[in-house]
């Protein structure tokens, strides 16, 4: 969903920033076993990762914000795994496996992870970018009910294109696993003002990274 | 207490979780989906071989190399994947450099999109609540809170992470370290400076900076 808990920015109310001192990579086990389950899980190509960013998005508010990241990372996957049939909701509760596993066309192997490397999300471009950088642009007010990289504090915006990024997976298209439906995406710079209004502190500039699809020209 | 925190202190829920976590687990293993070997390499890997330390030998490069610093700001991926002695990244990769006029902080509000190739994982702050609501809001109450005061005059510049395009702050060379090797600017150069919630350490007193 678009407008919902996870899109933080430029909300009151949640306290000063809680600093670590010597933080440790991990504060559990069970953390990094999460970590090692979500990309053997994702290497299965079942998923995308706005699919599953998606998938956390979903997650009731009071649960969002009550649970650490990890353990949003734990829901997230017991939901994809049980959304795209891998699991039962019985063997979630069972805690072992009640049935044999649906075959996979792609298995994350000790080899690929030794092989290292990350997805890439560059694409080809289907058409010539439409803005350059210096470009006015207006971010467009969209409020899908799906998943969206627009954050709410910035539609509607007036902004000016930096940077050209190149053609990319267009999230709002994959998370709903319609493609990868590539798309340019831009580095769109706003004054603090014009997202904050006349009173913000006028030596502060907020950038978003925004697909085409999220712009007109202004 | 930011809701959104990690609470050390409940043990009941912290073993809930590692139940909750290995039922997981014995199920993805059990039903062939996941080879156990592949995810215990996965672990050794984020504990071992990644981390700020990665980020910290670009920085110091960048320092020492005007070449490789115009390089680095033009293209981030492609300049450390072809310079010998970095670790290659490989994501869309921009390096954002700070100047005696712009100060640049990085923020991820919609999840928690943070550079893992360069500095690892990220710290609990940086997934927070707090933080993800504030930085593009008042940024300066934030750097304040990390003990961060700008001389007066100096912008701020957000960059909140809304795409799989990953950012990494270029720190300004501290005054002080004139002659100082790359290994050893490399150990001024703190995860903080590299995301733009601190400053990179002191020559005089490297101890006394986070």
């Amino acid at each position: 969903m678009t407008n919902s808990i996870h899109d933080l920015g430029g909300m009151h109310g949640f306290g000063p920033v809680e600093i670590e001192p010597d933080e440790p990579r991990f504060h559990a086990d069970w953390e990094k076993r999460v970590v090692a389950m979500m990309r053997g899980m994702g290497a299965t190509g079942l998923w995308t990762l706005d699919g599953f960013r998606a998938s956390m998005e979903n997650l009731p508010p009071v649960t969002y914000l009550s649970v650490s990241y990890f353990e949003r990372w734990c829901r997230g996957l017991e939901r994809q795994v049980v959304a795209h049939g891998l699991v039962g909701e019985d063997e979630l509760t069972a805690g072992r496996a009640l049935r044999p596993g649906i075959r996979l066309n792609r298995k994350l192997t000790l080899d690929d992870v030794n092989k290292g490397g990350m997805a890439t999300f560059e694409r080809r471009a289907p058409a010539p970018a439409r803005f350059k950088a210096g470009d006015s642009v207006r971010t467009r007010n969209i409020n899908p009910a799906t998943h969206t990289r627009l954050p709410r504090y910035a539609r509607g915006k007036f902004g000016t294109i930096e940077a050209v990024r190149g053609c990319h997976v267009f999230p709002d298209s994959a998370a709903l696993g319609a493609g990868d439906n590539p798309q340019w995406l831009y580095a769109v710079v706003f004054a603090g003002r014009e997202l904050w209004g006349e009173e913000a502190d006028p030596s502060i500039k907020v950038s978003i990274e925004a697909f085409e699809p999220y712009l007109t020209a202004a | 207490m930011p809701a959104d925190d990690h609470t050390h202190d409940h043990g009941s829920e912290l073993s809930e979780m590692q139940l909750r976590v290995h039922a997981l687990e014995t199920i993805l293993t059990e039903k062939g989906y996941v080879d156990p070997a592949a995810l215990d390499q996965i672990v050794e890997n984020v504990e071992t071989k990644i981390g700020p330390h990665i980020g910290a030998r670009i920085i110091a490069r960048a320092w020492v190399d005007p070449e490789f610093k115009q390089r680095l700001l033009a293209d981030a991926t492609k300049a450390v994947n072809s310079t010998a002695g970095l670790d290659p990244v490989s994501n869309h990769l921009i390096a954002v450099e700070n100047t005696p006029q712009t100060h640049n902080v990085v923020v991820c509000t919609l999840c928690s999109c943070y550079p893992w190739a360069v500095l690892g994982l990220p710290p609990v702050w940086y997934k927070s609540a707090p933080y993800r609501s504030r930085a593009v809001i008042d940024p300066k109450g934030v750097l304040a809170e990390f003990g961060v005061s700008l001389p007066s005059g100096t912008a701020i510049r957000i960059w909140d992470s809304t795409a799989e395009t990953r950012f990494l702050v270029v720190p300004m060379r501290p005054a002080g370290a004139e002659g100082w090797s790359e290994e050893a600017l490399a150990t001024l150069v703190t995860r903080d400076s590299m995301v733009g919630t601190g400053l990179p350490k002191s020559p005089e007193k490297p101890e006394a900076a986070r």
